[in-house]
Parts: C-alpha cells; sequence; structure tokens
C-alpha cells in the first residue's frame, strides 16, 4: 500500500516523552506519555514492547513478530497498526 | 490536560487505542490519576487560579515521607500518571526527591509549574531523578499583559524555563489559560510557542473555580472573542499538523451540553492537597457534606472505595432530572457536581451549563453580566483580585 507512513526500512521509535511499561495493576501493557495513558491489548502492546526495546527497522520488528506467533504472517496488522500509532503520535520515524 | 486549571484534566488520560488489533477496554475503576497537591505557596498571583478562596489557612504541608507513602499506595491501586502542582511544586525543597521516587516506583512524572523558582540547573537535577514531563504553565504571550495578569515579573524567566526544558530533552508542554483579557492574542501566543519549539500547546478558557469564580465577570470571554480564538487555533492547528500539537478547549459556559467532568466522579481521578485531604477533584472541597478524609488517618483503599466522598456521586442513583432520565447522561455524567452547586445551591442537580437543565439561564446570566462589565467604561470596572493570602483572609475572613 503505497500511501503508509512506514515501509520495510524505516526504523522507528517512540516519541519523545513515551514511555512502554507492563502494568500489574491494569494487567496489561502501556504506553504513558505526558498527562495521559493508552492501555494495549496483546498484539498492540508486543509491537510497542519491541519498538521500545530495540530500535530496528519495520522488517525486522515483523520478523521477530512472526517468530513470536508461530509464523503466522502478520505484516498487514503490524503496517495497520504502525500507521494508526503514527498518526495518534505514538511512535516517529 | 483539558478541562480543568493548572489544566490538567484526566480526560486525556483515558486514551484509547481503534486500532485494528483491537483495544482493551475495562471498567475498573481505579485512581489512574493522582493530582498531588504539594503546596499552596506560589509567588504568582492568578486571579484565574483554582486553588480555593481560603488556602491561606490551610498552613500545614505533608512531610516528604507522607507524600511517598500516598504515592505508594495510589500506584498499587493501579495509579500511572502524577501531577506535581500546588501552589507552585517548586516552592517544596523536597520536590527532587519526591520526583525520584515516584519515578522508582514506576509513575509517570508529571511536574505542573510556573517557572517560578526554576533554573537550568533545576531541570538538569530533575531528569537526573527521572522526571517525564514538565508543563509550563504562561499568562499570555506579551510580557506587559502577562506581568499584570501574574501580578509579577515573571514573563522572561519563563522563557529562559521553557528553553532549559527543551535542552534537556524534555517535550515541551506549554499551558496557557485563556480568559477576556488575553483571548485576543491566541495568534501572538500561538506564534511564541512556534518559537520556543514547543511540542504540545493547551489553550483552555478559563474555568470559575475559586479565585477564577470570584473573578468571573472579569474573566468571562465574549462570544466573539471565542470565535476569533477558535478560528486562530483552528488555522494553527492545520499549519503545525505533525509539528507542534495544538490543544484548544471550549469553555464550558459556551457550550450546551457539560464536559464529562473528571470523567465521572470517584473514577479515575484523586486529588490530595497539601494537608492530605484527598479530594474526587481538586474543587471539592467546597461542597456540602464533604467529610474530607485525611491520608494521615486513612489509608488511600478506604478513601478511594470506602469513603462517603468518593462515593457520593458514583454511578446514576444521586442524579435528579433532567439527569436521571436521560439518555446522555453515560456520556457526561451530569457534568461538574461543583458547578451544579456553586450556581445551583444543590450539587445533585444537572451542571447547568446543560441546556437541558432548567437552571440553565444562570450560565446565560453569568455571561450577561460579563459582558456587561466589559461594556463598562476601564475607570469603573471591577478590579481583577489576585491569588494571595491578604486578599484570602480579607475575603474569607479569618
Amino acid at each position: 500500500m503505497s500511501d503508509r507512513v512506514f515501509n520495510d526500512d524505516t526504523v522507528l521509535v517512540l516519541a519523545q516523552g513515551y514511555r512502554f511499561q507492563w502494568e500489574p495493576a491494569q494487567n496489561c501493557n502501556v504506553l504513558l506519555y505526558p498527562e495521559g495513558m493508552v492501555k494495549l491489548n496483546g498484539g498492540a502492546g508486543e509491537i510497542v514492547k519491541l519498538i521500545s526495546e530495540k530500535k530496528q527497522t519495520v522488517a525486522e520488528l515483523i520478523a521477530d513478530l512472526t517468530k513470536a506467533f508461530d509464523g503466522v504472517d502478520l505484516a498487514d496488522d503490524v503496517y495497520q497498526f504502525l500507521d494508526e500509532a503514527y498518526k495518534n503520535d505514538w511512535l516517529r520515524k | 490536560m483539558t478541562g480543568s486549571e493548572n489544566n490538567t484534566t484526566p480526560d486525556r488520560a483515558q486514551g484509547s487505542i481503534g486500532s485494528a488489533i483491537g483495544k482493551v477496554n475495562d471498567q475498573i475503576r481505579q485512581p489512574l490519576w493522582l493530582l498531588a497537591e504539594l503546596t499552596y505557596s506560589c509567588p504568582l498571583q492568578c486571579p484565574y487560579c483554582s486553588n480555593p478562596m481560603d488556602f491561606a489557612r490551610i498552613k500545614s504541608e505533608l512531610t516528604t515521607e507522607e507524600w511517598i507513602d500516598v504515592f505508594k499506595q495510589a500506584r498499587a491501586m493501579g495509579a500511572t500518571q502524577l501531577g506535581l502542582s500546588g501552589g507552585e511544586p517548586l516552592m517544596r525543597p523536597d520536590l527532587v526527591e519526591l520526583i525520584r521516587a515516584a519515578r522508582d516506583l514506576g509513575f509517570y512524572t508529571n511536574v505542573i509549574t510556573s517557572g517560578a523558582g526554576m533554573n537550568a540547573d533545576k531541570v538538569a537535577e530533575f531528569k537526573e531523578a527521572g522526571l517525564d514531563h514538565i508543563q509550563v504553565s504562561f499568562q499570555a504571550s506579551s510580557e506587559d499583559l502577562n506581568n499584570l495578569i501574574a501580578g509579577t515579573d515573571a514573563f522572561k524567566h519563563k522563557i529562559e524555563m521553557a528553553k532549559a526544558v527543551k535542552a534537556n530533552d524534555y517535550p515541551m508542554v506549554l499551558c496557557f489559560v485563556t480568559h477576556r483579557q488575553n483571548i485576543d492574542q491566541v495568534d501572538e501566543i500561538l506564534d511564541l510557542c512556534i518559537e520556543l519549539e514547543a511540542d504540545y500547546v493547551e489553550l483552555a478558557t478559563t474555568q470559575y473555580y475559586g479565585w477564577a469564580m470570584h473573578n468571573r465577570d472579569q474573566l468571562m470571554p465574549m462570544k466573539e472573542q471565542l470565535v476569533r480564538a477558535e478560528a486562530t487555533a483552528h488555522r494553527y492547528q492545520e499549519e503545525q499538523q505533525g509539528k507542534m500539537k495544538i490543544y484548544y478547549v471550549v469553555p464550558d459556559y459556551y457550550e450546551e451540553r457539560p464536559k464529562a467532568c473528571m470523567n465521572g466522579w470517584g473514577n479515575i481521578f484523586l486529588t490530595v492537597t497539601p494537608n492530605g485531604v484527598a479530594l474526587p477533584c481538586h474543587a471539592a472541597r467546597e461542597l456540602p457534606g464533604m467529610t474530607l478524609p485525611n491520608v494521615k488517618d486513612m489509608s488511600i483503599d478506604e478513601i478511594w472505595n470506602g469513603s462517603s466522598d468518593f462515593n457520593k456521586f458514583r454511578g446514576f442513583d444521586w442524579m435528579t432530572e433532567p439527569c436521571r432520565s436521560c439518555d446522555e447522561k453515560e456520556k457526561d455524567f451530569g457534568g461538574c457536581r461543583c458547578q451544579a452547586f456553586m450556581l445551583t445551591g444543590d450539587p445533585a442537580n444537572t451542571d447547568p451549563v446543560c441546556s437541558k437543565s432548567p437552571h440553565h439561564h444562570l450560565v446565560e446570566e453569568a455571561i450577561a453580566a460579563g459582558k456587561a462589565e466589559a461594556d463598562k467604561p476601564i475607570v469603573e470596572q471591577k478590579p481583577l483580585v489576585f491569588r494571595n493570602p491578604r486578599n484570602s483572609k480579607k475575603i474569607v475572613g479569618f
């Protein structure tokens, strides 16, 4: 899809001031930012966790996730999420 | 950040992820947002301050250990956001220590400051202690007006501080509280924000609590001003897309429906005042029949789950008509209890901002009173009453 803001070579980082962490009291992963919080569901949490842990390209991220999810092809879902996350200013290129 | 005075509103705390991958949407009632009003001391005298009119009566403050214990308890109950506010939080000599303790507990730590008492070394110290975010609030963009409104010569200092914030690699979040006397300067304000390379800007209209309520006639913006300001804000929002995020908050007096105040009473928001009183919102102390539980006497858990204060307006059973049978009650929870009380005398009434409220005329009358005041010759206009201990004692009478 050509209108996507990311491609396989894009290196992703969390936007400035954003912090990823596991919240035991909420029993989910969250993204914290100035005066706000986003609760992430399982899949979204895994993606953001990987982005917060290491600087890598989208292709590498997808490869890691595919491995973690037993070879299921997640590329479309990941791209869809990344677009959404970018629109919400959670991620930077 | 929107929706209340230091304009830390819990509204934005309820982020959601509307992604195809899904969303977690539970309704567990947890104090996600802890607002720690560390002190009522403040070198500024803003006439729109949301602190209670009688703040000067409250002399005692929680100790460092007591605050850290509050942080621990709230964190264990699920709090993630901590607002360190006041007054001016920098008046607390232990601020760095409090930041460090909160950050170690896993809080996302926000300092909400006017920048008074801050210098570049201090900002670096905060950074080292793990502070996540500093919000600097400004009175206006023009130095004269700013100094006039703040009652001090604080403006140049603020600019320097904003630069120090940026230099320490913080996202720069600037908050401008707008009202009749500065709302025509929205373009200047936003130009200044661009110059300072702000990442987020909040243009928040004064809401009428505490000192702002006392000065309502002098602060109330006119309809034409709002139309202009909103158009300007939207123009900048488009121009700054992807660079600077601008939040423009429409003043509720000009709305047809009330704000979902605090995202519901006792739902996600917990305020602890300088002397340890726990409140469901920072203005709730004024309401009748409050027991004002103190963190020195009770655990946060007991206060949050068990106290009559926090249960008073939870759910929908307390509601009167027209809220009770209204199909929008789950959207706005009937609006603001404090506003309902201040305007109608009964906190269980519908927030009179709502056009369905039988008291809606009170809001229209308040707007008209502001206009009448604005139309007077300048020499006959009521002066703004500045928030300081002298006025606090004089007005409240103690």
